[in-house]
């Protein structure tokens, strides 16, 4: 299929240049470890209190470093000047939205693991048999996030304030998505069977399915100059 | 095409008028709740516009992507900023209605945030208009958000009434028990339909300024 | 109109906010044929390249390239340009070659190693084949933008001040690769405001002034003394 191999080229192309250029990883990475000492000294060393918040505040990581990360899908784009170069290669331009979606799936799936493992040692939490739900969880909300997220990147990419209007943009719509994973994260970690929060799950399926299939038949019109 | 937005006008103002009266002098006092339910007829009126509203946007939005007629970019602009107005006063109403009824201003029940989400979600298709400067491309990168966040509002419907009806007691903001008297249902449609007529009034009018200065702007 | 017109341009206006920066524009470019436009600067050159490759859209008027209408169908029409403009299109973190499997990748072109070498051994890159571009000369990053189109072989080449910043050596590579392409029966379409190699290539020169074509005509015998006097007259009078 051509079209998987044009959105494999981005992918490919993007960790080739994070690789190289080593910018974005490793400086997720110390945030999501900065953000740990930010919530302990805000919400004071209080172990029970914090715990007691727990989901909240891993989406609440999740999503800050998302924030970061996702806007910076088209940083490269920009700076090497190749913006117009991907609108004016031939073909269907959603094969850029797929490959510069995975692109970010895979980035926030690695920070997210890298949180949740800060999480557990930090917290000496024990996650080892909510873990497989836990990742259907995470996995479902991460979909949503990074597919919207991807669409309104190339939406703000020219835009001189987009770093204001990325997460203004972006954290409105992903309510729904919000409170899906920190209902059913809060669940999965209280031990209680995924059978028990399967709405949830079936909201974040048909938001992922929704906001995939807006992402793949808009990106065309926000690529253009 | 002005002619007919007068008529709409007048239209509105006898309708807005008729429903006042008839909310706030026929319609009887409602039992548990007193005169501050009155609210009601000013109240569900503005979330129907609000909602009429962002449909519209939807569908405008999804026309300018298709002709790239710039008549559908300024009706999705109209709508947008008629049905965000709509929607602060649905904020607005709630909150009146609600400070006698519960003794606070705000409260997460599950209609009012998904307004309030609404309502953010809106302001910022506002803002993305007003921070890009080429016309062309404002015009498309707000149909691409408007569609978003119309998609999305069946989503943020469903899980704000999950996150909280399934641990709180259902709302009080009923209009007074399961049957309204026949009078209450009259008032309330008077308003309806005024609000509606008030909303083609709006929208019409700034389709129309919006018009105006981009041909004084060419 | 000339049945293997590649290019085509009739009536073409483009108006930003308030200003006219083309205002009533008509050309043509046949196959085999490359046409220089001249202008000063702000005199819409670089405008009326945009809106042949599709990259702006005209105000009124219509641009066709290889059959199709660049405003209406643009994806028809991607195929068949190659741009080389100011941005180079190239990632700089990346080597030579993985910039051109990027660009023929994303094009939909399945292109093996050999034939990415050949390429780059066309615009004689092949020693800088690992290299990160980061490294390169603005005459290398010009080559390599061009490499592209050794693959992907276009029916007409936009230039924009294609020798602009080149050494002699490079200068005398590109001209050569120009007349090849034309010899392919490809068209060109190059804007420029100097005077120099541009002129060798082009078989007509139209001068771009107030808006429209003040002057279209073959290049014949001229010399770039000539052409530069006829330049100067044309823009000095209601430019």
């Amino acid at each position: 299929m051509i079209f998987a191999r044009r959105a494999w080229v981005v992918v490919w192309k993007d960790l080739l240049v994070e690789r190289r250029s080593k910018e974005t990883l490793n400086a997720l990475f110390f945030f999501s470890l900065l953000l740990l000492f930010v919530f302990q000294f805000a919400l004071g060393p209080d172990r029970e209190r914090l715990a007691a918040t727990l989901p909240g505040l891993l989406w609440l990581g999740f999503i800050l470093a998302g924030l970061l990360g996702l806007g910076r899908t088209f940083v490269v784009e920009r700076e090497n000047d190749c913006w117009e170069g991907l609108l004016l290669a031939p073909g269907d331009k959603s094969a850029i939205y797929v490959g510069k979606l995975a692109g970010n799936l895979l980035l926030m799936l690695v920070v997210e693991a890298m949180l949740l493992a800060l999480f557990v040692i930090f917290f000496n939490l024990e996650i080892a048999a909510a873990l497989p739900g836990l990742a259907l969880v995470v996995l479902l909300g991460t979909v949503g996030f990074a597919a919207v997220g991807t669409l309104f990147a190339a939406m703000t990419a020219q835009v001189r304030a987009r770093e204001l209007l990325f997460p203004v943009l972006l954290l409105p719509v992903q309510v729904p998505v919000l409170l899906a994973t920190v209902k059913a994260t809060e669940a999965v970690l209280l031990g209680e069977p995924l059978g028990a929060v399967a709405h949830w799950l079936k909201l974040l399926a048909a938001a992922d399915v929704i906001y995939v299939a807006a992402g793949v038949l808009t990106f065309d019109f926000l690529l253009e100059s | 095409m002005t002619r007919a937005t007068s008529v709409f006008g007048w239209l509105a103002a006898a309708g807005l008028l008729a429903g006042l009266v008839m909310g706030f002098g026929v319609a009887p006092r409602e039992a548990t709740q007193g005169n501050v339910q009155r609210i009601m007829y000013l109240h569900v009126p503005s979330v129907w516009v609000a909602y009429v509203a962002f449909a519209v946007v939807f569908v405008a939005s999804i026309a300018y992507l298709a002709r790239r007629a710039e008549a559908a970019d300024r009706l999705a602009h109209a709508s947008a900023e008629v049905g965000v107005l709509f929607t602060g006063l649905t904020i607005a109403t709630g909150s009146i209605w609600g400070k006698p009824t519960w003794g606070t201003w705000w409260t997460w029940d599950a209609r009012l945030t998904s307004v309030a989400i609404l309502f953010v979600m809106y302001i910022g298709y506002l803002l993305l208009r007003g921070m890009i400067e080429e016309r062309e491309r404002a015009a498309r990168s707000a149909a691409v958000l408007g569609i978003i966040a119309a998609l999305n509002i069946p989503l943020v419907h469903f899980s704000v009434v999950w996150w909280r009806t399934l641990h709180q007691p259902p709302s009080l903001m009923k209009p007074g028990g399961s049957a309204m008297p026949g009078i209450m249902i009259v008032a309330l449609l008077v308003n309806f339909v005024a609000f509606s007529l008030l909303y083609v009034y709006f929208v019409a009018k700034r389709a129309r300024l919006l018009r105006l200065e981009e041909e004084a702007a060419a | 109109m000339a049945p293997d017109a590649l290019v085509r341009v009739s009536g073409l206006r483009k108006a930003f906010g308030g200003h006219r920066v083309l205002d009533g524009v008509t050309l043509e470019v046949r196959a085999g044929e490359a046409l220089a436009l001249l202008g000063a600067n702000g005199a819409g050159k670089t405008t009326l390249l945009r809106i042949l490759a599709t990259l702006a859209r005209p105000t009124r008027g219509t641009a066709w390239v290889a059959g199709h209408d660049c405003a209406r169908d643009p994806e028809r029409v991607r195929p068949h340009i190659g741009l080389v403009a100011h941005g180079s299109y190239v990632y700089e973190d990346l080597t030579a070659l993985e910039n051109l499997r990027f660009w023929t990748g994303l094009a939909g072109l399945g292109v093996p190693r050999t034939d990415l070498m050949a390429a780059l051994a066309a615009v004689e890159l092949e020693r800088f084949a690992g290299e990160r571009v980061r490294t390169f000369s603005a005459g290398m990053k010009r080559r390599l933008s061009l490499a592209r189109f050794v693959l992907a072989r276009p029916r007409v080449l936009l230039l924009d001040e294609p020798f602009a910043g080149l050494d002699q050596r490079a200068k005398k590579w590109l001209e050569e690769h120009l007349q090849a392409f034309k010899a392919g029966g490809g068209a060109i379409v190059m804007a420029t405001h100097s005077f120099g190699r541009e002129l060798a290539v082009a078989d007509r020169i139209a001068i771009l002034a107030g808006g429209g074509i003040a002057l279209d005509t073959p290049r014949g015998s001229r010399g770039a003394d000539e052409i530069a006097r006829l330049y100067r007259l044309y823009t000095e009078n209601g430019a």
